[in-house]
């Protein structure tokens, strides 16, 4: 089947469900979410959410604080598999492939769909170790000199390789905030990812720090399929193609960036993007 | 009986005086009407305060000295012709029969008129210094309470004196664990001091021979530590090396994958370990573990001996498991959430996780732990005093029996001895060499885990 | 069904990298499981020793908890007791000169050989026991049957004459030989008792002269050596009471007024960080240089009694105070700032709030931590060696000032028995009784924990 008939197919799958017809994805659908619902224990912390996700673009998911944005987003790479007592419904499938159907392998899939979270968590080892790490314990390289390889095109790609190429075994934790985030970065990007998942980058960052790793989740588009958690309405509207808003575990609104954030159909949003809610 | 009339009297000079200063701290605010400063509890506490210490004071002098005062005035109540024949025993034995005497109780054997004189003297000797001093105490206790009552009034900060009487005994209270590190210190210093004027300093730390001369006499025999240091770090090693793994991947276990109820249920029974004594994990190596470590040796063609190294270090690694499970417990849960995320997030299986990041970002939590428990291991007493073999040869072999630094006090001081010789003293010499190692050893690890904990603040 | 939709250069790129992981996986998983296998195995080491050591004690201490009893019926034979009548009190003008002339006629009493009467009363029970020599016959009771018989006599003189049925303990050798305990198919150079007195044994068994019951012995009689079957822990028992008594009123006021000071009073100084580090260090001093500690202190300096429970108390106190101190400053540290801001918002002064808001919020904790710091104390043995408490004391201490064992001691004692056969069951037995009372007393501390904690 050539591409355009899985752009249709996809397509035409999104008219079934709530969401706004005219929002015409004009990119491949890499994710599709149906109906999930995610339990911490007794409580339930998202509602029914579906969505598709687009390749080589940036999603942003926005909404205020508790709202389920992190809680979604460690859906789509079976995060919430690692926390004692969470339950997650619906389905989720990434090319098709269901990721929560029993024969997946969730290392597979991690290796997959790579993550990036709030603060910079580097592992205690040397930068060099870091970047290393994913495609060691996958096999990803067949000698050193593909490691190394790896390694500092990981780096150059996290825009960090200029600033460590001389000392690449220090330890990672040495490094500036700004510095671990892409750090961390280029450790997801090592494993070679499809999907880059994104919990608040910048969070912890400098301005100046932030506005370097939005650049480079800017490139990085080129190439992965990124979804990125965020509460600076800018930064959504400055990175993001697309835009879903978030409120109390519901999915409440999603379109092209643009769209929600001029011209947005639902109130809450309207609100929240005003600043009245959150 | 004594105690009971003493504990008595004591407990009203309590009620009364406290009741005293209540009341006219009552008085004082309903008759005036004027504000008083502390509430009428603290005006009692206050003569209360006034009244026990004079009277506690004087009760505690008179058990101080008391003892002597009898002791002295029995003694001069011994006809002078019959005290000169008597030697020290014959004294006490004199003494004990004159006190049985006095308190009513027959004695065996005929009694002498003097010794029925000497009893009913004592009898009412200490009838009459018992009656006085109680007297004493009370009239002392009373001026005290009529002093506190006449200086409460409405203006009186009974509060302030009453709360820092009691912050000073907080301050005592607390002074108290100084003195227990005083104590052990001074204790074994001078003892060791005197030890180290028999034997040479040098002798004692680098000898290879532990042979006391325990029948005493001028050969005081030879006290090499070598041995004894050796079999100890034989035995921690041993212990270790169980422990360790066992106790850090039941820790990693219960931490990491056991689901709630499973650790519910399986952390207790862990801890029941740890609660058991000492001395029923050494019967235990003694009379199950040894011999099964014996006939399996002789199964495989290895000559174990019952009692030995391998023994007691096995059965003290057993005990150490929880110590160093706990430890261990605690010190992966202080590992933030954020980097097991990471790795998992780069598709790390959770074994990865734990190896590759978990534990060598806990790993100087994990050695100060490791400290701990060596540091315990070092001065654990019943189990090698039961299963090591009490061998005291410098040698290599676990399966032999060996001696320990603890094994060898336990051994050295039977406790009815009076610290003349190096046969008794080296004891305490051993004691200070135990109490530096095991000092070392915790300073470095309170330190190691102290900066870990910061590190992840 | 997966449809692979990405562009076909990135494909072949991601398919390829998908084959290399794909490739590790089994590798990978099987890892895990190692490693998970490897998390169980450390459990089960750890409960299976907890299992073992509680099934090998109870299996050997069980059977020591059954004591054989010889049923005799005693004749207070006048021939053989031949002494004057006990004295009466009013014979006697002062209580001083009946007491003297009573414990002269219980000297009197105490010459005779009992063991005439016990013999008498055994070959009574076995005709067929002609031939046998008074040691033989004699080795089957328990040494101290002479002396029950006499104190029978003793507190009641009109026997003399009678007949009276009497219960006996069966000899440690004997028990040995009943309950199995010594292989019967050994020569007779190894047994402990002569062939006729093991043929005896069997008999008086047979037609029930011997009977088993529970061994009462042991929790009421003091240790013994002279009669091995009758020792029991009583003593030991009531030592290690009154030490307990004397750690729980110091220890606890103490420690608790320590952590008290430490945590809401101290400045913080040189003295106080000094005090801090010094607790958290004694409470890691191994516990036999505390028993160095008592014995050159209390015993050589202050001439304490040797062998005392007051001494042992006072060396388990100091042993227990620092973990009392450090589980009260946890508790107290636990407290929220509300609380405290609360109390002294009111108007209340410092000592007001520690005592009558944050103390009773922290008591279960306390309460817990001083429970097990009781049950730790109750395990310690090693420095009550070093203080003189492993001499043999039979007798019950009257005041913290005598002579007296410990529970752990005695099982120090016991388990150095000669007696193998008879005492490593009763040592097992002693073991049971110790961890029973610590089981009670960590029990305790949880009930206790639960229910306070529900009603704060
Ligand atoms: N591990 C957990 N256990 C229980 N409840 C959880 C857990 N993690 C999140 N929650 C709850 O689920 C809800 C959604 O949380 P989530 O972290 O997804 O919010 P968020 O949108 O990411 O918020 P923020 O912007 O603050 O990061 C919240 O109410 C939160 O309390
Ligand atoms: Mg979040």
């Amino acid at each position: 089947m050539d591409m355009l008939a899985g752009k249709i197919k996809t397509t035409s799958q999104n008219l079934d469900s709530a969401m706004n017809p005219t929002d015409m994805l004009d990119r491949q659908i890499r994710l599709t979410a149906r109906d999930v619902t995610v339990h911490y224990g007794t409580k339930q912390a998202l509602h029914g959410i579906s969505i598709d996700i687009p390749d080589r673009a940036v999603t942003a998911f926005i909404g205020p604080s508790g709202c389920g944005k992190s809680t979604f987003l460690r859906c789509i790479n079976r995060m919430n598999d690692t926390i004692e007592g969470a339950k997650v419904g619906g389905t989720i499938k990434l090319d098709g492939e269901d990721i929560y159907s029993p024969d997946l392998d969730v290392v597979e899939l991690r290796a997959r769909i790579g993550m990036v979270f709030q603060k910079p968590n580097p592992f205690p080892k040397s930068i060099y170790d870091n970047v290393a790490y994913g495609p060691r314990i996958h096999g990803l390289a067949r000698n050193k000199s593909d490691l190394d390889e790896i390694v500092v095109s990981s780096l150059r790609k996290a825009g960090l390789f200029e600033e460590v190429k001389d000392r690449l075994q220090e330890p990672g934790t040495g490094l500036s905030g700004g510095q671990q985030q892409r750090l961390c970065i280029a450790r997801a990007i090592a494993v070679g990812p499809e999907v880059i998942l994104m919990d608040e980058p910048c969070s912890a960052l400098d301005p100046i720090a932030t506005a370097v790793i939005e650049e480079l989740i800017d490139e990085l588009r080129e190439n992965y399929t990124i979804v990125i958690v965020t509460h600076s309405m800018q930064q959504a509207a400055r990175v993001s193609q697309r835009t879903a808003f978030f409120h109390l575990g519901h999915l409440i609104e999603q379109g092209p960036t643009e769209d929600i954030f001029t011209n947005p159909v639902n109130k809450q949003t309207q609100d929240y993007i005003m600043g009245r809610i959150g | 009986m004594n105690a009971l009339i003493v504990a008595g009297v004591l407990l009203v000079l309590l009620g009364v005086s406290y009741q005293t200063g209540w009341s006219k701290s009552r008085n004082l605010a309903t008759a005036n009407g004027v504000k008083v400063h502390s509430r009428p509890q603290y005006h009692g506490s206050y003569s209360a305060i006034w009244t026990m210490i004079p009277a506690l004071v004087i009760l505690l002098l008179w058990a101080w000295f008391g003892g002597g005062i009898a002791r002295d005035y029995a003694v001069s109540q011994i006809p002078q012709d019959t005290l000169l024949a008597l030697d020290q025993a014959g004294l006490n034995n004199a003494l004990n029969r004159i006190n049985a005497l006095a308190s009513g109780y027959g004695v065996a054997g005929d009694v002498a008129p003097w010794e029925q004189a000497a009893g009913s003297a004592v009898r009412s000797f200490n009838f009459l210094t018992f009656a006085g001093m109680l007297v004493l105490a009370v009239v002392a206790g009373g001026a005290g309470l009529v002093y506190a009552r006449s200086r409460i009034t409405a203006r009186l900060r009974a509060r302030n004196t009453v709360e820092r009487v009691i912050s000073l005994l907080l301050l005592a209270c607390s002074g108290v664990a100084i003195l227990t590190t005083v104590g052990i210190v001074a204790s074994l210093v001078t003892e060791a001091f005197r030890f180290f004027t028999f034997i040479n300093p040098i002798d004692f730390f680098f000898g290879t021979v532990w042979a006391p001369n325990n029948a005493g006499g001028a050969n005081h025999g030879q006290y090499g530590l070598l041995p004894l240091l050796t079999g100890t770090l034989m035995i921690t090693a041993i212990a270790m090396l169980v422990a360790v793994p066992v106790g850090l991947m039941a820790a990693i276990y219960l931490s990491q994958y056991a689901p709630r109820g499973f650790r519910a249920v399986v952390k207790p029974f862990i801890e029941i370990l740890a609660g058991i004594p000492t001395i029923v994990f050494g019967f235990f190596a003694l009379v199950t573990v040894g011999p099964f470590l014996r006939d399996f040796g002789n199964a495989i063609g290895l000559n174990i001996n019952a009692t030995s190294a391998l023994t007691a270090g096995i059965v003290m690694g057993i005990m150490i498991i929880p110590f160093v499970s706990s430890l261990s417990d605690d010190i992966l849960n202080q590992v933030p959430r954020s980097l097991r995320d990471g790795a998992y997030g780069l598709g790390a299986t959770q074994s990865e996780t734990i190896r590759n990041v978990l534990l060598p970002a806990a790993l100087p939590g994990i050695v100060g732990a490791f400290l701990l428990a060596v540091s315990r291991a070092v001065g654990e007493t019943m189990i090698v005093v039961l299963a090591a073999g009490n061998s005291p040869i410098l040698r290599g072999n676990p399966f032999e029996p060996v001696s320990t630094i603890t094994v060898s006090i336990v051994n050295q001081l039977t406790g009815d001895t009076d610290f003349t010789g190096p046969q008794s003293l080296v004891g305490f010499a051993l004691g200070l060499t135990l109490f530096v190692v095991t000092l070392c050893l915790n300073i470095f690890a309170l330190y190691i885990v102290r900066r870990f904990r910061e590190q992840y603040e | 069904m997966a449809t692979d939709i990405a562009s076909p250069a990135s494909r072949s790129a991601s398919s390829e990298r998908t084959r290399a992981i794909r490739a590790g996986l089994v590798r990978r998983h099987a890892t895990e499981q190692i490693f998970r296998g490897l998390g169980i195995a450390a459990i089960a080491v750890a409960l299976g020793f907890v299992a073992i050591l509680f099934i090998d004690v109870f299996r050997k201490g069980i059977p020591a908890f059954v004591q054989s009893n010889v049923h005799l019926s005693v004749f207070f034979d006048p021939e053989l007791i031949d002494v004057d009548p006990a004295p009466a009190r009013d014979q006697f003008p002062s209580d001083a000169e009946y007491t003297a002339a009573s414990l002269k006629w219980q000297r009197s009493v105490a010459l005779l050989n009992w063991n005439t009467i016990v013999e008498a009363s055994l070959r009574k029970a076995a005709p067929e026991a002609g031939d046998m020599t008074a040691r033989e016959i004699l080795s089957i009771p328990e040494t101290d049957a002479r002396h029950e018989i006499r104190e029978m006599f003793v507190a009641n003189p009109s026997l003399l004459g009678q007949t009276v049925d009497v219960d006996v303990l069966a000899s440690a050798n004997a028990q040995n030989w009943i309950k199995g305990n010594i292989d019967r198919s050994l020569g007779d150079k190894q047994q402990q008792l002569s062939a006729p007195a093991r043929a005896l044994i069997d008999t008086f068994v047979e037609n029930g002269t011997i009977s088993n019951g529970f061994a009462w012995s042991i929790l009421t009689n003091v240790d013994s050596r002279s009669a091995p079957a009758s020792a029991g822990l009583l003593g030991a028992f009531v030592g290690t009471l009154w030490m307990m008594l004397i750690v729980v009123v110091l220890a606890v006021p103490i420690g608790v007024a320590a952590a008290i000071y430490l945590e809401e009073f101290a400045p913080k100084s040189r003295l106080t960080d000094l005090i801090e580090v010094n607790i958290n260090n004694l409470a890691a001093v191994p516990s036999i240089v505390f028993g160095l500690l008592g014995a050159a202190v209390f015993i050589n300096w202050f001439h304490l009694p040797i062998s005392a429970p007051l001494v042992g108390g006072l060396v388990l106190t100091l042993l227990t105070l620092p973990t009392i101190i450090i589980a009260t400053r946890g508790a107290l540290l636990g407290v929220s700032p509300a609380l405290r801001q609360a109390a002294l918002g009111m108007g209340a002064s410092k000592t007001q709030m520690v005592f009558h808001h944050v103390l009773p919020v922290t008591f279960p904790s306390i309460l817990t931590a001083t429970i097990l710091g009781v049950a730790h104390a109750l395990g310690e043995t090693a420095p009550l060696l070093l203080i003189g408490m492993k001499a043999f004391v039979a007798s019950v201490p009257a005041t913290p000032l005598d002579q007296a064992a410990a529970l752990p001691v005695q099982i120090y004692l016991w388990q150095g028995n000669e007696n193998r056969n008879f005492f490593e069951p009763r040592t097992a037995a002693a073991i049971m009784v110790l961890l029973g009372v610590m089981i009670l007393l960590n029990g305790a501390a949880i009930y206790l924990r639960s229910r306070l904690e529900k009603r704060a």
